[in-house]
């Protein structure tokens, strides 16, 4: 049977999947009081509002403009949360508050963090990068001499590779979403391609990898595969649109997009093109990740296709029921995102959530839901797939192949690395949110 | 998203015109002959390239460790703020403590660890020979090496680690 275009907007709107999960286009394209009508159902109009009436801050002028603006006193408690606040001799991890924010971009002072000895305090007059090993003629760039080159920007998300790390527990830990996801953020990063300036140094054909290092007191050093460093890679000096923060490399950091946060070397100093990985501590060490059967993955290098649900999640309690928009985030170190589905019956049913334009490689995108919430108990899910057809594993996949721990860690332990499996929230009939497995 | 499109190939013969035409780039990368970077290459391989001259004993090792290393890494390197040197268990399960002895791959990642990022308070303030003293030292101890063993350019690449087949490359088409 053919359908009419006048049917066509009828079937858009549409409940998609169980537990109230609406057509994403319901609410894009028309009203809620049409959308409504023809789901058959309207939502419940609140009490009448109180009269309206003039405020202080409207009845004399405001405050001074300041040379940096800060944000408004009244969120101030919208910030990451430390790991290891009084600076012991361990490393620092700060967290994105993901549930607190919206969109696809971190701001500078929310994104996450993560610094193995300190964060160094750099001149960027005195900076030096070099480039050297197996190369023509080894070169030394200073900040403003890279300033002078060709440019690019890229939007790009940067993933610790322990992120979601409390994920691999045998029982759900009861966190907040900044708590199991908040060592990932997405930027606006301008520099200059790494392959611009190693046309200028030329490359011996010997060279296979380039160990990277920073100017920490570790000198952390990675091994990059120079495939990488002629694909995408950029020496990142700008943070949208502003200089790189402290802790995430200032004064310019390797960018690697899509390879494990680790491998973008922060406080770039020094690029050493060989015919070896180096087998530095944090390759063969820390980000090999144990699996069942007693081996160990070595280079992982990408964050795989993942998404999770940021509204609502632990802490965001739904106040009544009627209308939500379920939203998240959504990224693949392989490429695009090409579809997120929802679900509200813990995978019973599903529902194509919207993607909000611009969908770019290997950056946020956020998807978005329109949701009827009945009251009842809900269990909410999302699921991503990439254009390269890499799907998010269920759970049970997940754990089938990577294993789960043995016993419960503590929140802020890593019991393992690169976790990109489903994550699921419990909606009770009081609108609290819980994290469980399912 | 795929399909081809007619005039892709006139644009990238346009673009590898143009990065021809630029080949050159600004040039603003000043030369610096090898031995002025020497105070910064600590790079060292698996096969033990970069390793420089000198070496140490176990002996020389423990009495640095006590002086330089065991307020953190515990007397006789069994853990203390941070982490143990030596010992470390099955690695029966996915979250079992990685240690030198159950899980690095190669020796010469101790000795490159050690000489970039130790003492916390003060990296790369110890000697070579400290270096490897301290690198035979923490091997000894873990019974990866005799205890009279001297630890050296040639002798270092040489220790095999237990756990060195105990890895699987990820994405091999990435490298």
């Amino acid at each position: 049977m053919a359908i009419t275009p006048d049917r066509q907007d009828l079937v858009g709107l549409e409940v998609v999947a169980g537990n109230g999960l609406l057509d994403r286009r319901a609410f894009l394209r028309s009203g809620a009081a049409v959308a409504g009508t023809v789901m058959g159902y309207t939502f419940v109009r609140p009490a009448a509002a109180a009269p309206l009436a003039e405020d202080p801050w409207s009845l004399g002028p405001g405050g001074l403009s300041r040379p940096y603006q800060q944000r408004s006193r009244f969120e101030e408690k919208i910030v990451r949360t430390l790991s290891n606040p009084n600076g012991e001799p361990r490393t620092s991890h700060a967290r994105t508050p993901h549930h607190l924010i919206n969109g696809t971009i971190t701001p500078n002072g929310l994104h996450f963090t993560i610094v193995h000895s300190g964060t160094p305090d750099i001149d960027p007059d005195k900076h030096r990068l070099v480039i050297h090993g197996l190369v023509k003629q080894p070169l030394v760039f200073t900040l403003d001499t890279l300033a002078r080159y060709p440019m690019v920007s890229r939007f790009s998300f940067v993933e610790c590779g322990g992120n979601s790390a409390p994920m691999f527990s045998k029982e759900p830990i009861q966190a907040s979403v900044q708590a199991l996801h908040g060592l990932v953020s997405c930027s606006e990063w301008t520099g200059v391609r790494l392959s611009t300036l190693l046309d200028e140094t030329g490359i011996d054909p010997k060279a296979k990898w380039i160990v990277a290092e920073g100017a920490d007191s570790l000198a952390l050093s990675r091994s990059v595969p120079v495939k990488k460093a002629l694909d995408d890679a950029m020496i990142a000096l700008y943070q949208n649109g502003e200089r790189l923060m402290p802790g995430n490399g200032y004064p310019m950091r390797l960018l690697l997009p899509g390879y494990e946060g680790n491998m973008n070397v922060k406080f770039l100093r020094r690029l050493k093109l060989v015919e070896q990985p180096a087998m530095s501590y944090y390759e063969t060490r820390t980000y090999s990740q144990i699996l069942p059967n007693g081996k160990a993955f070595r280079f992982y290098f990408l964050q795989e296709v993942k998404s999770f649900i940021t509204h609502p999640s632990p802490g965001l309690a739904l106040r009544g029921p009627g209308f939500y928009e379920i939203s998240g985030i959504a990224y693949s170190g392989n490429g695009r995102i090409s579809k997120v589905m929802v679900s509200a019956d813990g995978g019973r049913s599903w529902g194509e959530a919207a993607l909000q334009a611009p969908v770019l490689s290997k950056a946020f995108t956020r998807f978005r839901m329109p949701w009827r919430w009945d009251g009842g108990p809900a269990l909410l899910q999302s699921r991503a797939w990439d254009e390269g057809g890499n799907v998010q594993p269920t759970r049970a996949q997940f754990v089938a192949e990577r294993g789960e721990t043995r016993n419960i860690p503590p929140v802020l332990g890593f019991p393992n690395q690169h976790y990109n499996s489903l994550t699921s929230w419990a909606v009770d009939g009081k609108g609290e949110v819980k994290h469980v497995y399912a | 998203m795929f399909t081809p499109k007619p005039g892709h190939a006139f644009v990238l013969l346009v673009a590898l015109g143009s990065g021809a035409a630029f080949a050159e780039g600004p040039n603003l990368g000043r030369p610096i002959d090898p031995a002025d970077i020497a105070a910064w290459d600590i790079s060292i391989l698996p096969d033990g390239t970069g390793l420089p001259p000198g070496g140490g004993t176990p002996a020389q090792g423990e009495r640095i460790f006590a002086q330089k290393c065991a307020m953190c890494h515990g007397e006789r390197g069994k853990g203390g703020v941070a982490a143990a040197v030596v010992g470390g268990g099955p690695i029966d399960r996915i979250e079992a403590t990685k240690t030198i002895a159950n899980f690095w791959g190669y020796s010469t990642t101790v000795f490159d660890f050690i000489r970039r990022a130790m003492p916390w308070q003060q990296p790369r303030s110890l000697t070579d020979n400290e270096v490897y003293a301290l690198t035979a030292y923490i091997l000894a101890e873990n019974k990866l090496i005799g205890e009279n063993d001297s630890m050296n350019a040639e002798t270092l690449p040489k220790v095999r680690m237990p756990n060195r087949d105990g890895f699987i490359i990820r994405f091999p088409d990435k490298i």
